[in-house]
């Protein structure tokens, strides 16, 4: 049987980075090839290359074996190639029909649509999904695991005949999963060849017919899924050499600073559900809530820090109950928060780096309600030297530091006014290793002055190399809860594929 | 620290990093404001030949104080990404309740008699009434999540309403007050001077020179700016952004209530219709001084230099008698020039 599609020797370069050495991948069809690697390992860029948003440097890409050159995701579709991105591309505010055909059925004539003929068509196309959806009714009426199926039709009706999945079940139920799977398996009883990328090791190796591992732009080992386990697939991840050095993880015994009890809120439309967790971070201590994408981690977080509601459960600072409090309140108690999304919510790319980092804790440097510059600029000048950020001067605007610098500066912010609890979410998201390696030795530094660091993450390297204690997430609730010397990656892998967890360890 | 905040007379806060720009053209875009007003004075002071004389100055910063005023609450506004379409008609019912305390009083029904409060009560009763209408658009836009566009333009019908109710549409007449009720004096707000100086002339100095001071000194100015940043960011770094929402509003509010009465009393009349598209000068003043409509960006400085543009381009053209509808043309076009300019800036920037 010849492959349905062939990537050759793909080469991608950006400037002087490159991020793929020459892969080569294939796909045959009716099968489910799964791709997985760490973040940074080029899946992204090659699922990219493969669906027409990038063309390669180097290298070439064949279509029933005859060579082809995407121009775009249009022209990709119009080859029968179609994929579904993690975050779902709907139009919440269209139906279902009108979503499937936002680019219109082809048979429009002089640009007025045809409403009966799109909704026969969608209906079509999800009959063959065998699934009953409504296609009159509004996407945000829809529930996750839904919305994902119309994302899948919207590909279906543009006759594709290979489906790239990018992480598909990162949000869904357990229920949702299995209809997704049926759906997979229809698809591939029908011909349609499916790129399948997941972190969740277990429900690959349920859905795959073939995995390829990639780390480091390179293609590492490739078998078929029935040859692979849980530990092959991470051995082959990981490799020896990329391994982080370990430090000793500290004893767990400081006081207790932040206390969670029965944390728990539904799942909406953006965001995790979380089913009564409890968490309790010590003073001292480097906490890693280590977790895949939608396990829940950064909406524990938030509603520690009381930027989201929780439906039930307490937080506790210092003992005192501050459920209730306001945002501001806990800032005033020492509960300080840097979020993952330095630039939407983490910069002010209109003010410069030291009003930057001075903001969280203005009235101090202040004489009622007036700044005293020298005041500002002394305090400013401290926390850039101590956190060693590396800036012109503290007039640079922010946009000018690169993100290693940005997230040294917001973690300035959070240390101003003087914090008994951090909480970090996912701080190296977006960095390079060097300035990775500064952050750790930033996040150490903290916790030997006595502050409790809760960081979340979803790299067990990172986890396994900073953490004195590291909790798992999935789905919203807590796997493993152990001292970071008793984990290793294995252990971690499985806690954060646990659909049901067990006993928390 | 760049004091983005005083940098008074650099519209727009950019750094003038010229890319492949010559230096002197990147100069010539940071301090595009300032050239324009250069450039409509001296065309006028050609056209006109009283154009420069210090009698029609002082007429034109009266005038240009009327806008100035409300563009320095907008500016406050619309750095944090809001918009305040209610000032002119705010300054209109502003008008119109100094001109009825003035007339008619304060009638105490239950007690059965007239208060006549002075004209200092009459100027505080309304600055609260203005300042009451702000908070009102403060808690639509935080308290009700209403987009300030949607909230501000209700509060701009029910104001023109409520104006237009007072005297059931019209004007309250000769609003000089009496001896024997102790109430003299309002006419002195808007037609006094002082130094040879027209009082509203004086008021805006003040006014200017204390909001520069409030957006680059205080800790209420950079919040602020935070909030216009990035509001997310802002929030989750402690600002209490509702409170930052709440007062920028409150102060545009309480400056459309000093509008108002500096209209009516240099008129001594109060006419509900006044104030009518006086938002849409201020909002050009402001995004003419260089202030990003989406927030975070801009100065006083600059506001007051865009006020200064407005306002001498609309007596010029009058005093050279260019026709009333040509003059809307011309207003439109420096307005999409200013901001196409700006545009161009952030690009080059």
């Amino acid at each position: 049987m010849r492959p349905l599609m062939r990537a050759a020797g793909v080469v991608k370069r950006y400037g002087a980075v490159t991020a793929l050495h020459g892969v080569d991948f294939d796909l045959m069809p009716g099968e489910v090839h799964v791709l997985i690697g760490e973040n940074g390992a080029g899946k992204s860029t090659l699922m990219r290359i493969l669906a027409g948003i990038e063309s390669p440097t180097e290298g070439a890409l064949y279509l029933d074996e005859a060579p082809v050159r995407l121009n775009g995701v249009r022209d990709a579709a119009a080859r029968g190639i179609g994929m579904v991105h993690q975050e779902l591309n709907l139009c919440p505010n269209l139906s279902v029909a009108e979503n499937i055909f936002l680019c219109g059925t082809g048979a429009e004539k002089g640009g007025v649509l045809n409403r009966a003929h799109e909704r026969e068509l969608a209906a079509r196309v999800l009959a063959r999904l065998r699934q009953n959806i409504d296609p009159d009714r509004r996407v945000d009426t829809l529930s996750i695991g839904e919305q994902q199926i119309v994302e899948i039709a919207k590909a279906l009706a543009e006759d594709c005949r290979v489906l790239i999945l990018d992480e598909p079940t990162s949000a869904l139920s357990e229920a949702e999963v299995e209809v997704l799977f049926e759906v997979i398996a229809d698809l591939k009883a029908a011909g349609v060849g499916l790129v399948y990328i997941s972190h969740r090791l277990e429900e690959l190796l349920r859905v795959g017919d073939r995995i390829t591992v990639m780390r480091d732009g390179q293609v590492v080992a490739r078998t078929d899924v029935a040859q692979a386990s849980v530990a092959w697939i991470v051995e082959q991840m990981l490799g020896e050499e990329g391994r982080l050095a370990r430090a000793p993880a500290k004893a767990d015994d400081g006081p207790v600073v932040l206390e969670l009890s029965g944390i728990a809120r539904r799942r909406d439309r953006v965001s995790a559900a979380l089913e009564g967790v409890d968490l309790t971070a010590r003073a001292g201590t480097i906490l890693c809530l280590y977790g895949l994408l939608g396990s829940g981690r950064t909406e524990l977080l938030e509603v520690a820090f009381g930027a989201r509601r929780a439906d039930a459960g307490q937080v506790r600072l210092a003992g005192q109950d501050i459920t209730a409090l306001p945002l501001d309140r806990r800032v005033e108690r020492g509960l300080l928060f840097v979020s993952e999304d330095r630039k939407a919510q983490g910069i002010f790319a209109n003010l410069d780096v030291g009003q930057n980092i001075s903001l969280s804790d203005l009235a101090r440097m202040a004489r009622r309600g007036v700044i005293a510059p020298a005041q500002e600029a002394g305090v400013v000048q401290r926390m850039i030297a101590r956190l060693g950020v590396k800036t012109a001067s503290a007039a640079s605007p922010i946009t000018a530091l690169s993100g290693g610098n940005q997230q040294k500066a917001l973690i300035g912010r959070a240390l101003l006014p003087g914090p008994v609890a951090l909480l970090l979410d996912e701080p190296t998201r977006g960095i390079d290793v060097g300035a990775r390696a500064e952050i750790f030795a930033t996040i150490r530094q903290l916790a030997a002055d006595g502050l409790a660091v809760v960081f979340t993450s979803s790299d067990v390297q990172e986890a396994l190399a900073i953490a004195d204690r590291i909790v798992v997430m999935s789905r919203g609730q807590i796997t493993l809860d152990a001292p970071a010397d008793a984990c290793d990656e294995g252990a971690l892998y499985t806690a954060a594929n646990r659909a049901n967890p067990g006993v928390a360890a | 620290m760049t004091q983005a905040a005083q940098n008074i007379g650099t519209a727009g806060a950019g750094q003038a990093t010229a890319g492949q720009v010559t230096p002197g053209m990147a100069l010539l875009l940071q301090f595009r404001t300032l050239v324009a007003l250069a450039l409509v004075i001296g065309i006028f002071a050609v056209l006109a030949p009283n154009f420069l004389t210090l009698a029609n100055a002082l007429i034109m910063l009266k005038h240009i104080a009327i806008i100035a005023i409300l563009a320095i609450g907008m500016t406050f506004v619309i750095l944090t990404g809001g918009i305040d379409l209610s000032v002119g008609s705010v300054a209109g019912l502003a008008g119109m309740v100094a001109g009825a305390l003035i007339l008619n009083g304060l009638p105490l029904t239950a007690l059965g008699y007239v208060i006549y409060p002075s004209v200092p009560l009459v100027v505080g009763m309304v600055l609260v009434l203005g300042v009451g209408l702000g908070l009102f658009n403060g808690l639509l836009v935080t308290r009700f999540q209403v987009a300030p566009f949607i909230a501000t333009l209700g509060t701009l019908y029910i104001a023109r309403g409520a104006a237009m109710l007072m005297s059931d549409g019209a004007t309250f007449p000769n609003l000089v007050g009496s001896a024997d009720l102790g109430n003299l004096g309002f006419g002195w707000l808007g037609a006094g001077r002082m130094l040879g100086v027209p009082v509203p002339v004086w008021i805006l100095a003040g006014l200017a020179a204390a909001a520069a001071w409030v957006a680059g000194a205080t800790t209420f100015g950079r919040r602020v700016y935070a909030v216009g940043g990035s509001e997310r960011a802002a929030l989750l770094s402690g600002v209490r952004v509702p409170r930052i929402k709440y007062a920028v509003y409150a102060i545009s509010g309480g400056m459309a209530a000093l509008v108002g009465m500096l209209v009516a009393s240099d008129l001594v009349a109060a006419h509900p219709a006044s104030g009518e598209s006086f938002e849409l000068s201020a909002i050009a003043a402001v995004v003419l001084g260089g202030t990003s409509l989406a927030g975070g960006r801009g100065t006083i400085g600059g506001t007051l230099i865009g006020a200064c543009v407005i306002g001498v381009l609309g007596d010029g053209m009058v005093m050279v008698g260019i026709s009333e509808f040509w003059q809307m043309v011309i207003k439109g076009a420096v307005i999409i020039a200013a901001v196409v300019l700006d545009r161009l800036q952030e690009r080059l920037g």
